[in-house]
């Protein structure tokens, strides 16, 4: 575990400040991230947690650079994520959305098989058969042909991560997984990750579900006012929690 | 008795001299043959040139490239939205093709076809934006470029989006042909009233050219319906 899979230092992230038409002056400046810096290694289970409003999602997105950061760097592989690279690195980094996000116009496989052959790493053959193999490990095989409006939010979400899957990344990130969900479809998605986060892949996974935070990640982070406050094993942040803000944060949360 | 006697004498006398009378229904048919020429082929040009305009208005909107085509299709916009289809018309002809000998009817192609890609542009602007970001956050998540995602993911579900205004502005266009006469274009609505004024009555051509256009335009409803039954097979 000692191979490092994303490098943050110095991550800011301001929004606003901008010159925008029909506006005097800047519109109002908003600093969501103030310095992060943090290793993943390959493996990790990362569970980020935090009162709303505190960057945690904002960070995630500026690891694959759906937001722009306006400072600071990140390395993933040894590779700095940049614009230039920006494309061949998302397709080692697959992102599951809180909205699921699965495209309406095309049926379940297609969703799966999209990218892969459309980048060219998979010829259509190789990219159905993979489609396969996962739809059948997320239990969906039925569902195949049929477009995403007919499936229950539970069931887009599991094929949204099959979607993130057939890309064959190193790392997952999920925004929020579960929390567009109903109560009763929590369960088969935060067991579907369960399952993947036996696999050995790195997940890194932004979340309200202390449960899962607790069970299945090695290393929980407590993100508050832009900065990472706390980065524990779970054990010990939910045995020990010594931040007095964690604290507050967790007699909320439980 | 003798009322409606006198009324179907009198009907299928103006029948025969709407139609009939020195093969009259060839302007019909050359007129109707020349709108649908003038509405098709400018309806091809709108719907391209409205593409293009939408695209690079999108593309500034969301990366903020292309600012100089973005400039130039904003004033397009203007010029042409801001002045009657008529005048644009009449300039395209009389001044711009003013000193050069030209057939009328490509003349009118491109002055309807200019005017309707205006209106063309701002209604696939209108699909494109309609799309929520989270379709494009997902596509370059996988790895797909901008110009990737925009024709796989964007654009198909943005023309599904926008067939009924698209409908509507060929509608639109099809009945705005009917101003060629003003350059001398014997087009459908031309021919109804050269027929007007040689029989003196008004009623059997001008009625006439009126159904043909309504009939042309209920078969590209049904068209357009079509499509959209097509189209809707991804809904639940």
């Amino acid at each position: 575990m000692t191979d490092k899979i994303l490098e943050v230092r110095g991550l800011f992230k301001t929004y606003g400040g901008e010159k925008k038409r029909g506006l005097k002056g800047l519109t109002p400046k908003l600093d969501v991230l103030k310095g992060i810096d943090i290793d993943i290694y390959r493996g990790d289970v990362v569970c980020l947690i935090g009162p709303s409003g505190c960057g945690k999602s904002t960070f995630l997105r500026c690891l694959n650079r759906l937001e722009v950061p306006t400072g600071g760097t990140i390395k993933f592989e040894g590779e700095v994520v940049d614009e230039a690279h920006i494309d061949k690195l998302r397709q080692k980094m697959g992102m599951v959305f809180q909205h699921f996000n699965l495209f309406p116009h095309m049926t379940v496989k297609e969703n799966l098989c999209m990218a892969p052959v459309l980048l060219g790493l998979k010829s259509r053959p190789e990219a159905e058969k993979r489609a396969d193999e996962l739809l059948e490990r997320v239990g969906l095989s039925d569902k195949a042909n049929v477009y995403p409006a007919s499936l229950s939010g539970g069931q887009q979400q599991r094929i949204a991560i099959a979607r993130a899957l057939a890309m064959d990344p190193d790392v997952i990130l999920f925004d929020e997984p579960t929390s567009a969900l109903d109560p009763e479809m929590v369960g088969e998605v935060l067991e579907l990750m369960r399952e993947l986060a036996h696999t050995g892949i790195t997940m890194l996974v932004v979340t309200h579900e202390m449960g899962f935070a607790r069970e299945v990640s090695n290393r929980v982070i407590f993100i508050d006012e832009g900065q990472i406050q706390e980065d524990e094993p779970p054990q010990e942040l939910f045995a020990h929690p010594k931040n007095p803000r964690l604290q507050a944060f967790l007699s909320k949360m439980l | 008795m003798e009322f409606l006697q006198n009324l179907a004498a009198n009907l299928s006398e103006q029948f025969v001299a709407t139609f009939i009378t020195e093969q009259r229904y060839m302007l019909f048919v050359n007129g109707l043959k020349t709108t649908l020429i003038i509405t098709l082929s400018a309806a091809l040009l709108g719907i391209v040139l409205g593409f293009c305009i939408a695209y690079v208005r999108t593309t500034y909107d969301r990366t903020g490239k292309m600012g100089f085509l973005n400039v130039l299709c904003k004033v397009y916009l203007s010029v042409i939205r801001g002045t009657p289809t008529m005048i644009q018309l009449l300039i395209m002809y009389f001044i711009i093709f003013g000193s050069v000998k030209i057939d009328k009817v490509p003349v009118a192609i491109l002055a309807f076809g200019i005017n309707s890609g205006a209106y063309v542009a701002e209604i696939f602007r209108s699909g494109i934006m309609s799309i929520p970001v989270g379709q494009m956050e997902a596509a370059r998540s996988l790895g797909l470029n901008y110009t990737q995602a925009t024709w796989k993911i964007i654009l198909p579900q943005a023309v599904k989006n926008v067939l009924p205004a698209l409908g509507n502005e060929m509608i639109v266009l099809l009945k705005e042909t009917s101003i060629s006469g003003y350059i001398a274009l014997q087009d459908l609505t031309k021919a109804g009233d050269i027929i007007r004024s040689r029989t003196y009555s008004p009623y059997f051509p001008l009625l006439s050219v009126a159904l043909i256009y309504l009939v042309i335009v209920m078969l590209m409803e049904r068209l357009l319906t079509m499509m959209e039954v097509r189209l809707a097979q991804s809904d639940r």
